[in-house]
């Protein structure tokens, strides 16, 4: 709301604001003048988690170091720097929490690896479920033992009674 | 045979849940006792020197400035506390810093993001714990440092390599469990 307002000051004074000090903190003027490079360092910003508020970026965060932080990026970016040097500077800083897409090396190796895992068991499971049914199926059956001979004998002379009385 | 296999995967997801339930609850206790905070952002300056910088002293302190150079080649271990007098859990921290002080533990200041008026009253009113005393009022050096909240406590061996950092007040906890430990290994 106090953004929109300044926003709407800074577009009525107009020129005025145009040539104020190019990072002046929380107002529209602490973008960059040249759109481009603004559009540059907001799309870096927003990779780049606030350490204070933790689930926002530091764009969308109004946080104090977060302030600190999109200013950074800016003069950087204003300085020449690829995106990737701008991010490194933050990255050197802060380590791999600060980056909202987290890299891949041997800590993060089990997040990245998760879905794979699941994906890789759930396989796994399908595999050896279907593999043992096909076997109960197409395995012989144990041949009959003495009673169970017996016991179909039995049944089979039964049968024959009935049919022939 | 088969069936045992098939008890044994049926005990599959139970034992999942088990290890989860296990994992939670070693989380939850380290919460609750301090070992472990899920919010924490794991320092990458441990093992590090500390970064270039110069910092100007606070005039009322009366103990000169910080800069990195005041940081290699030590007599002993020392502390850099970044603090501030708009923070309140540095206020709790402060007499575990005077008794270090006391001690003759060289505890190092970084004032952050504060008014020098401010930052006076405050020493005057509770004491200066610091053999010297750098005003990072842009906080800009807090920033290489990756400090993300005041106060941080980072604890430096006779190199002046860092070797710990604390985010959060130094309770007396902390003092006995983790800084007097580590100033005794680097002494």
């Amino acid at each position: 709301m106090l953004r929109r307002l300044t926003l709407v000051a800074a577009l009525l004074a107009g020129p005025a604001f145009a040539v104020g000090p190019a990072f002046a903190v929380g107002l529209p003027s602490e973008m960059l003048q040249d759109p481009a490079q603004e559009a540059r360092a907001r799309e870096i910003g927003r990779e780049l988690r606030c350490l204070v508020c933790q689930n926002q970026s530091i764009e969308d965060s109004e946080a104090g170091l977060a302030r600190d932080l999109r200013r950074i990026v800016r003069e950087r970016v204003a300085a020449g720097e690829s995106d990737a040097q701008v991010v490194a500077f933050v990255h050197d800083r802060y380590g791999d929490f600060v980056l909202l897409r987290p890299p891949f090396n041997a800590v993060t190796a089990v997040l990245w690896g998760a879905p794979l895992l699941a994906l890789g068991g759930g396989v796994l499971a399908i595999v050896l479920s279907r593999r043992r049914m096909r076997g109960a199926l197409v395995a012989e059956a144990p041949p009959l033992s003495p009673e169970e001979r017996a016991r179909l004998a039995a049944l089979e002379h039964s049968e024959e009674d009935k049919r022939t009385s | 045979m088969a069936t045992t296999s098939r008890r044994l995967l049926m005990l599959a997801p139970l034992g999942l849940a088990a290890a989860g339930g296990a994992g939670f609850y070693a989380m939850l206790r380290g919460m609750g006792t301090g070992s472990y905070d899920p919010k924490g952002v794991p320092s990458v300056l441990v093992g590090k020197p500390a970064p270039a910088f110069v910092l100007p002293a606070l005039d009322e302190a009366g103990v000169p400035g910080l800069e990195d150079a005041a940081l290699r080649d030590l007599p002993a271990p020392v502390l850099v506390n970044f603090w501030a007098s708009w923070c309140v859990p540095c206020i709790v921290e402060h007499p575990q810093l005077m008794t270090l002080a006391r001690e003759g533990v060289p505890v190092f200041g970084i004032n952050y993001k504060d008014k020098p008026a401010d930052a006076a009253a405050f020493l005057a009113r509770r004491g200066n714990p610091f053999l010297r005393l750098g005003r990072d009022e842009p906080g800009r050096v807090a920033i290489d440092w990756g400090v993300y909240g005041v106060p941080e406590t980072y604890v430096l061996d006779r190199k002046g390599i860092i070797r710990w950092r604390w985010p959060g007040p130094v309770t007396p906890e902390v003092l006995q469990q983790d800084i007097r430990p580590l100033l005794r290994r680097h002494a």
